[in-house]
């Protein structure tokens, strides 16, 4: 018998790998979307957890690398040129360009200050977005068209969709397994847990934070130029702060020294919110109260709980 | 150049940076004392305007709407910090925002299921209902001139009590060494409990006074709520006076800055894109000064070390 996490691991993402199959047999067109989604908070989860989880910086902005990615969709949309090659290329080049111009100056500081500072720079993306009226600012602009990739993949069949932000995903998970395993990845550990012993072996620790936070900004904008296809629809409302906080609480609540924990956290809080909102317009009475007893009680979160009942269930 | 304007829109700016104020002391203390981010601060904005509101209409005197509105936002604090947040204080800063966080979720929703949907509207009350002509032909409205009035007292009581007695040296203590305060025996907890109502209340205070203004809605503390912590990040977290300061700087900025940039966007380009253009450039230009005090001076314009 294989560890329980491995199990659960295997679980879910079988699980979602069969959604197609089951939105098919119960014709329930619409849980592609739902669990599309799921799965691109998954993919913006397991990014922001790059720098938050194994790097140890609160970013309270990452909202703003997601809507980079949208709009890089949209305003090329709005321009006529649906060429998804291009799209993509200029939407995650310009989370790098982005990432490294708040990176620098915000891996210096520590502690509530990065907090604030990358708050203060998604803010600003944040207007910037809704200033700009002629992509539909805060009411949003419909997209006329999907990204097109030749003749490659279409987009525009549901399950293509789902499964190419499936793939993504899986690509994401290995990406990470593979980064938190590699040297940057240890250093950037080491950084998390000491940073000053980290400086006193010679390690230039502002670098090595500042590539990871580039890395991580344009791993999330790919979330992004993924929601915009998915939805068909563009709006300032995706850099909101509200939006990077759900993403914090996505990887918290799914666990943060993991590596597939933000997927976790971000399928519960999702099916959360869709399951509890049939049931009663007042969710959000449940949710805050629920989330304020995972972060006093369960600071690990999922990830962390199955740890320990292996580890109970060894002895 | 019209002088007479632009003397009226500097204090429109002073009374949104005297209403920051009221928000930006009791969460700069919170910060400042127990190293403690709370994102919750602008449910007690919400709540103070929300219960302003019923209680005006319920009893038609706007005085005693005040007469509730604080002390059950003081109450609603004092609870909110011994039967929640108190668990986080020995937290990480994540854990505390992701728990105020959702403590604002719940009370966006209470008040949705309370008062309903819809947002709710004060009247100013009719007794300071006319403008008072501050110099020949610069009329002013009274009601916003006695916010600025009440603003700037608050700023000088808690000044004075900070300052000058025995309970602001204790909560002065309690900032600079937490550990090193207990430890003389001073109940340290019964004084941050104590501290977090009070900043509550100044919040429930500011959404008093701001009730007849605005409406009166759910998640009406939110956006008031970030630009509070845009405030203390610039005038030093602990800080009272640099919390001042950084009030009135957003303050001005944000009204002179919605009101003239439009004319001078409008030289450049036409109405249309002027008027859509200038409230996102005023909003950035805050979090623009932000970013450079972060970066050039993170220990803020008056860093914490007299209160």
């Amino acid at each position: 018998m294989p560890p329980l996490r491995i199990v659960i691991v295997a679980a879910v993402l079988c699980a979602f790998a069969a959604v197609p199959i089951i939105a098919t047999v119960f014709a329930q067109p619409h849980y592609l979307t739902v669990l599309g989604r799921v799965l691109i908070f998954a993919i913006g989860a397991v990014s922001l957890n790059l720098v938050l989880g194994h790097g140890g910086l609160v970013s309270f902005g990452h909202a703003a690398f997601m809507g980079i990615g949208a709009y890089a969709v949209g305003i090329f949309n709005a321009y006529g040129i649906d060429n998804g090659w291009a799209q993509w290329a200029l939407g995650i080049a310009g989370a790098g360009v982005a990432g490294l111009a708040i990176g620098s100056i915000s891996v210096r500081l520590n502690g509530i200050y990065f907090i604030m500072i990358t708050l203060a720079f998604a803010q600003l993306l944040y207007f910037l977005a809704s200033g700009l009226t002629a992509f539909g600012g805060d009411d949003g602009m419909t997209l006329s068209s999907r990204s097109t990739f030749n003749s490659l993949i279409d987009l525009n069949n549901q399950v293509v969709m789902y499964y190419a932000i499936f793939a993504v995903l899986l690509l994401f998970l290995a990406l990470t397994h593979q980064l938190v395993n590699s040297r940057l990845g240890i250093i950037v550990a080491g950084i998390r847990s000491n940073e000053v012993r980290m400086q006193a072996l010679g390690y230039p620790t502002y670098r090595y934070k500042l590539i990871a936070f580039v890395i991580s900004a344009m791993m999330c904008s790919v979330s992004g130029l993924l929601l915009a296809n998915l939805t068909d629809f563009v709006t300032a409302q995706y850099l909101t702060w509200g939006r990077s906080g759900e993403l914090l609480i996505m990887v918290l609540l799914g666990g943060m020294a993991s590596t597939f924990g933000p997927v976790i956290g971000a399928t519960a809080l999702l099916l959360f919110e869709e399951v509890a909102s049939a049931y009663t317009d007042h969710w959000q009475l449940f949710l805050g109260p629920l989330l304020l007893l995972v972060v006093i009680y369960a600071q690990d979160g999922i990830w962390g709980w199955l740890l320990a009942y292996e580890k109970r269930r060894a002895r | 150049m019209d002088w007479a304007l632009l003397a009226i829109q500097f204090l429109n700016g002073l009374q949104l940076g005297t209403m920051l104020f009221l928000m930006s002391a009791g969460l700069t203390l919170v910060l400042g004392i127990m190293n403690f981010v709370n994102l919750a601060h602008g449910a007690f904005y919400m709540l103070g305007a929300y219960i302003a509101a019923t209680a005006y209409r319920a009893s038609g005197s706007f005085w005693l709407a005040g007469m509730v509105a604080v002390p059950a936002t003081f109450l609603i604090g004092v609870a909110v910090d011994r039967f929640c947040l108190r668990r986080l204080y020995d937290r990480d800063h994540l854990a505390q925002v992701l728990g105020t966080f959702g403590l604002l979720m719940f009370f966006n929703e209470l008040v949705r299921v309370i008062w309903g949907p819809a947002a709710i509207f004060a009247a100013v009350p009719t007794s300071l209902e006319s403008a008072v002509e501050l110099l020949p032909g610069m009329p002013f409205p009274l009601y916003r001139l006695v916010i600025l009035l009440v603003g700037l007292l608050t700023g000088v009581v808690l000044y004075l009590v900070i300052a000058h007695t025995r309970l602001g040296m204790r909560v002065r203590a309690g900032a600079s060494d937490r550990v090193m305060t207990a430890s003389m025996g001073l109940n340290v907890t019964l004084l941050s409990t104590f501290v977090f109502g009070a900043g509550a209340a100044l919040a429930g205070l500011a959404g008093y006074m701001a009730s007849p203004m605005v409406a009166v809605q759910s998640g009406m503390g939110d956006p008031i709520l970030i630009m509070t912590l845009v405030v203390i990040v610039i005038g030093g977290i602990g800080s009272i006076r640099g919390a001042l300061l950084a009030s009135l700087l957003v303050g001005i900025t944000d009204t002179l800055g919605r009101v003239y940039l439009p004319v001078m966007l409008g030289a450049a380009f036409t109405p249309a894109v002027s008027n859509a253009l200038s409230p996102a450039i005023t909003s950035m230009l805050t979090y623009l000064i932000m970013a450079a005090i972060l970066a050039f001076r993170p220990q803020g314009l008056l860093a914490a070390r007299t209160g």
